[in-house]
């Protein structure tokens, strides 16, 4: 019947128009800024945790010089860190993206490991400036677990959305955009960690 | 033009167009409960003396008409299991607490049962409240007087530190605060545009008006509220129906080639009409008066214990 046809055919379009709108080409291309921004966070939290490590290796050394080999080992991560050539679209490259991240985590265990020999001392511990120390550590690395968090989330929203039928067309023909990198939770993260009397 | 009876087949076409329609909407769960926000003072753990919160309210109130800057505290039982960070984060971003654009907001949070303290700072506070000014507000005003069990002292020096700290960084607009402003121009028009298109569509079928109901009523309600759940949705997308079946019935009368001329017309006069109205209605969303301005945290803050 006539009308049955012209009733589909709007239905039809309805549908399409709802579900189709623009093919996607502003959405990723929105969604690939969100991730890109970011990313910026991210560095930036990383960046003013670097800024923070010289002068607690000062601190910690006036009262523990004895702890050499910690301190060392700080150090040493921080230079690894500094040295690494963070390229313009590392968040498109996965090798370059897990190299940053092992770099980081190499930094977070010598930290880890900085704390837990601090306990030894509490002279150290009631420092000011220790303890002022701690608490922009602390802060910073909360400033980095929230800037992860969100990356995570931006790159999710985008990946998804270059995905998705009829966005994974315009992508191939017209943007060309590459799936990005996630951050990974760091192995042993699932372990709690053991506590031995 | 006759109705349309509706066949069985017909039927089956539309429920497996909803079903298809519901698998494109997504649903979002919220969480671990955030609690709601009351006002400046949120003590969900009853550690604050009720002259002591009416002082901190008018206190923070006045900061805040003169400073633009939004302190609000929050004190919950337990944070069971979770970590006091990823709680306060999550907090501070739903209740987006200071002014959008100044990021100006901080969020005091104590958590009673594990003897936990944050100050969580807004981005555009992280410059002069800075973790450290944070931290040592916490260990040298706030942790002493909370050893002693004296809350009431610590949340008065604390706050009174707090508002020290940040004083002067903003200056609140002159004229009178007007914060929910976000999401509003795009939804009249959405709102707008699907009044139309229902009497567009309704003039030409009813149950096309139906369809667009359906359609439209869960895609506006979940623009707004976030947070639906697929009853909703489906309690939702009927009652558009029904209102899409309806609605266009109102305002056309007769099926005759001039009546429907006239159908036409109507239906253009009313769709802005009924447009406006909405809005009326579905521009407030408020919950007793208080909110939070839109700021936005990066995670800069201080945490502690006693």
């Amino acid at each position: 019947m006539r009308k049955r046809s012209l009733f589909t055919k709007l239905v039809l379009s309805v549908f399409i128009l709802a579900a189709f709108s623009g093919c996607g080409y502003n959405t990723m291309q929105k969604n690939e800024e969100a991730v890109k921004a970011a990313w910026g966070d991210v560095e930036a939290a990383y960046q003013r945790r670097n800024d923070l490590i010289p002068n607690l290796v000062e601190v910690v050394r006036a009262y523990a010089k004895h702890e050499r080999e910690t301190l060392t080992a700080v150090t040493e991560a921080r230079a690894k860190v500094g040295s690494m050539q963070v390229p313009k679209n590392i968040i498109d490259d996965p090798k370059a993206f897990s190299q940053f991240q092992e770099v980081q985590a190499g930094m977070s265990s010598a930290l880890s490991r900085l704390m837990v020999i601090v306990e030894r001392y509490p002279d150290l511990k009631a420092n000011q400036n220790f303890q002022d120390l701690q608490h922009q550590l602390e802060g910073t690395e909360n400033r980095i677990n929230v800037a992860r968090t969100r990356y995570n989330k931006a790159v999710e929203v985008f990946n998804t959305s270059i995905r998705i039928f009829p966005n994974s067309l315009t992508n191939s023909l017209l943007l060309h955009l590459s799936l990005k990198e996630p951050f990974k939770a760091e192995p042993g993260a699932e372990k709690a960690p053991q506590v031995k009397f | 033009m006759k109705e349309i009876t509706p066949s069985f087949e017909y039927m089956k076409k539309i429920l497996s167009f909803f079903i298809l329609l519901l698998c494109f909407l997504p649903m979002t769960a919220y969480g671990l409960d955030v609690p709601k926000l009351q006002g400046y003072v949120n003590d969900y753990a009853g550690m604050i003396g009720p002259s002591v919160k009416s002082r901190l309210e008018e206190e923070l109130r006045t900061f805040e008409q003169s400073d633009s800057t939004q302190i609000v505290i929050l004190t919950v039982p337990s944070l069971e299991g979770e970590s006091l960070e990823e709680f306060s984060i999550r907090v501070a971003e739903a209740w987006k607490i200071g002014q959008q654009g100044k990021d100006n907001g901080v969020l005091f949070i104590v958590s009673q049962q594990e003897r936990k303290i944050r100050i969580e700072v807004g981005r555009g506070l992280e410059g002069k409240l800075t973790d450290l000014m944070a931290g040592r507000i916490i260990d040298q005003v706030i942790k002493p007087r909370f050893k002693q069990a004296d809350y009431d002292g610590g949340f008065i020096k604390g706050v009174s530190a707090l508002i020290s700290a940040t004083r002067d960084e903003f200056k609140a607009e002159p004229r009178s605060v007007q914060r929910r402003q976000k999401g509003f121009p795009p939804l009249l028009t959405f709102l707008l545009f699907l009044g139309i298109f229902i009497l567009i569509l309704g003039s030409l079928s009813r149950i096309l008006g139906g369809i667009a109901g359906a359609l439209g009523l869960p895609a506006f309600v979940y623009l707004t509220i976030p947070p639906i759940g697929a009853i909703a949705i489906i309690l939702l997308a009927l009652i558009g129906f029904g209102g899409g079946l309806i609605l266009p019935g109102l305002f056309s009368s007769g099926r005759s080639r001039k009546g429907g001329y006239r159908g036409h017309g109507g239906g253009f006069f009313y769709g802005p009409g009924i447009g406006g109205s909405s809005i009326g209605g579905g521009g407030g969303f408020s919950n007793g008066g208080f909110s939070g301005g839109g700021g936005s945290f990066g995670g800069g803050g201080a945490s502690g214990d006693w």
